[in-house]
């Protein structure tokens, strides 16, 4: 009999992600560290003609765009003359789960079904386990969600509670764990004893899902504007959102719309530790999950991490956890439209670049997310003043993560921090090449570098020498 | 309710991990609590009462043990309460719009 020792089940990864994925990685790698991404999503995942099919099926897809006429006005009054984008917003909390997320959910799936596996499996305490449960309940796969949800004194945050509620309410199962990365360990043994699909985050599947969310958008901005957008903006965390959004704009043929990763900043708090874990008011898109992803994609629970954000990302952006908050009651209160804090990520990110750029550019925040008790701006602040944190308004630069909560008195104050992308792409190379010297790569490993952080040889040579 | 019989919707605690086997790299405080795993399903004994050891099976058919925590859970997230921040931020952003020619 297998042991399940931790070391033990760790020791097998390998194989058990290899039954549960059902993908050869090892066919798509060349050189010491090359592989074909390219290869691999073409290979692996599917058309954009059959995702679309596949979505449509399932609810999935097709969500407006609307334009946010009465912040664009806010924007204006808080900008210089001649300055203030427009900000157009794709509403996917109208997908079948209330997010984005059910573009992933509905190919990894769909595939799972027509290779046989009985159910599906997900590790996550975000919206993609809701996601995950509505796609299995409509082919009528068995489905477990995973997830971390609670600090020792079993508190957890409303807005991971009522998660877990949702995946129930499509009939899934979901495992409750305190804090920690043995996460993991618990995961593999239940994939190892049910034999369901891993239904990862990071497969092609999953990343090419949400390819028709960028497309939708360029199409829809021809319709509506005539043009594809000077901007999309896209919440970053294990970079999924963003990958997939930039490679269906590309798809569609908006080739020069710039793409800007946006997280929360959660600067200083440890995600693995259980007195931090009640601390944050996010539980994903920040930095604590947006940093290490960017620079370490391949840290997922697949060989290959099909989202690469370096590929796609042309400026990442941090926000407040105060900005997020006034972002959702804008929405509310100007827009008439209430969603999940979570989405408007991306939003408080928007409305500062807006400020910056020309009024007759075109922002689009690629994402909104349902609300509801727990998940939603009231009680997750309620939640932070139990656990110590100082809720109030003021200036953003107030906000300390784990410390302050600081909403911004006025529009004009949220002012995005720009990161400096470089030494985050001298950070992911200095991790790619930890065994190996760049000069000892072949050409075909030294291209690779290059695509994966979007520069040229000569630049990612200067780069390492700096 | 502290009784439970055949096929009541339970949730039962497992020790996953105890402090002393947890993972190398994770942060003290972490490291000085158990890993705690809860699962809910169907109660499969005739009877139980509330912290004995007992069987259930889950939505999934999976038959997992632990110790019984909970009868009838019930899911406690709301709305919260009264957040002055949120409401002036309201106020205050109506205004801001209310103002603009």
């Amino acid at each position: 009999m297998k042991s399940m020792s931790y070391e033990a089940v760790m020791s097998r990864k390998n194989e058990i992600m290899k039954t549960a994925v059902g993908i050869d990685y090892s066919k798509f790698e060349f050189g010491k560290i090359g592989f074909d991404y390219e290869g691999m999503m073409a290979n692996v995942a599917y058309s954009m003609e059959e995702m679309e099919e596949i979505q449509r099926r399932t609810k999935v897809g097709k969500t407006p765009l609307f334009e946010l006429y009465n912040i664009n006005k806010l924007i204006k009054k808080y900008a210089e003359v001649g300055k203030g984008a427009r900000i157009f917003i794709k509403d996917e909390a109208a997908n079948a789960s209330g997010s984005f997320k059910a573009r992933r959910a509905a190919i990894s799936v769909y595939h799972a079904k027509k290779k046989g596996y009985k159910g599906v499996i997900a590790a996550t305490s975000g919206n993609y386990g809701a996601a995950v449960a509505s796609q299995a309940a409509q082919l009528g796969l068995k489905c477990i969600i995973v997830q971390e949800m609670y600090d020792s004194r079993k508190i957890g945050q409303p807005e991971i509670v009522e998660k877990a509620r949702k995946c129930e309410a499509f009939g899934a199962e979901v495992i409750r764990l305190t804090v920690g990365p043995e996460l993991f360990y618990t995961f593999l043994k239940i994939i190892e004893e049910t034999g369901y699909f891993n239904a990862s985050l990071y497969t092609p599947f999953g990343i090419a899902g949400v390819e028709t969310l960028g497309y939708e958008i360029a199409e829809q901005m021809l319709v509506l504007e005539g043009r594809y957008p000077d901007v999309v903006v896209a919440t970053h965390a294990g970079g999924g959102n963003l990958t997939g959004t930039a490679r269906g704009l590309i798809k569609a043929g908006a080739t020069s719309c710039k793409i800007v990763g946006a997280s929360v900043d959660l600067k200083g708090l440890h995600m693995a530790s259980d007195k931090d874990f009640n601390r944050k008011s996010f539980t994903t898109g920040h930095t604590g999950f947006g940093i290490p992803f960017a620079t370490q994609p391949d840290r997922a629970d697949v060989p290959r991490n099909a989202a690469r954000v370096l590929r796609y990302m042309d400026q990442y952006i941090t926000v407040t956890q105060g900005d997020v908050f006034f972002a959702t009651e804008a929405l509310a209160q100007m827009e008439g439209i209430e969603r999940g804090p979570a989405g408007n990520i991306s939003l408080a990110a928007a409305i500062g670049l807006a400020k910056t750029l020309d009024k007759d550019q075109i922002i689009v925040v690629q994402e909104t997310e349902y609300t509801g008790a727990g998940k939603h701006p009231s009680p997750q602040l309620t939640f932070a003043k139990q656990n110590g944190i100082l809720v109030k308004r003021g200036l953003p630069a107030e906000n300390i993560p784990g410390e302050t909560v600081v909403i911004p008195e006025h529009l004009g104050q949220i002012e995005p921090t720009i990161l400096d992308l470089n030494s985050l792409k001298k950070r992911y190379l200095q991790n790619a090449l930890k065994d190996y010297a760049y000069n000892d790569l072949s050409s075909e490993d030294q291209n690779y570098l290059a695509d994966e952080v979007k520069l040229s040889i000569d630049e990612v040579k200067s780069l390492i020498q700096k | 309710m502290s009784k439970a019989t055949n096929g009541c919707w339970v949730e039962i605690e497992t020790q996953v991990l105890s402090s002393s086997e947890r993972a190398p790299q994770i942060p003290l405080d972490t490291k000085k609590t158990p890993l705690l795993m809860w699962t809910r399903g169907f109660l499969v004994e005739d009877e139980a009462e509330l912290d004995m050891m007992v069987t259930i099976e889950t939505l999934c058919e999976r038959k997992v043990q632990g110790k019984l925590v909970e009868i009838n859970p019930r899911y406690d997230h709301d709305y919260g309460e009264t957040v002055m921040a949120l409401l002036e931020t309201g106020v205050r952003i109506r205004k801001d719009l209310g103002g603009i020619k």
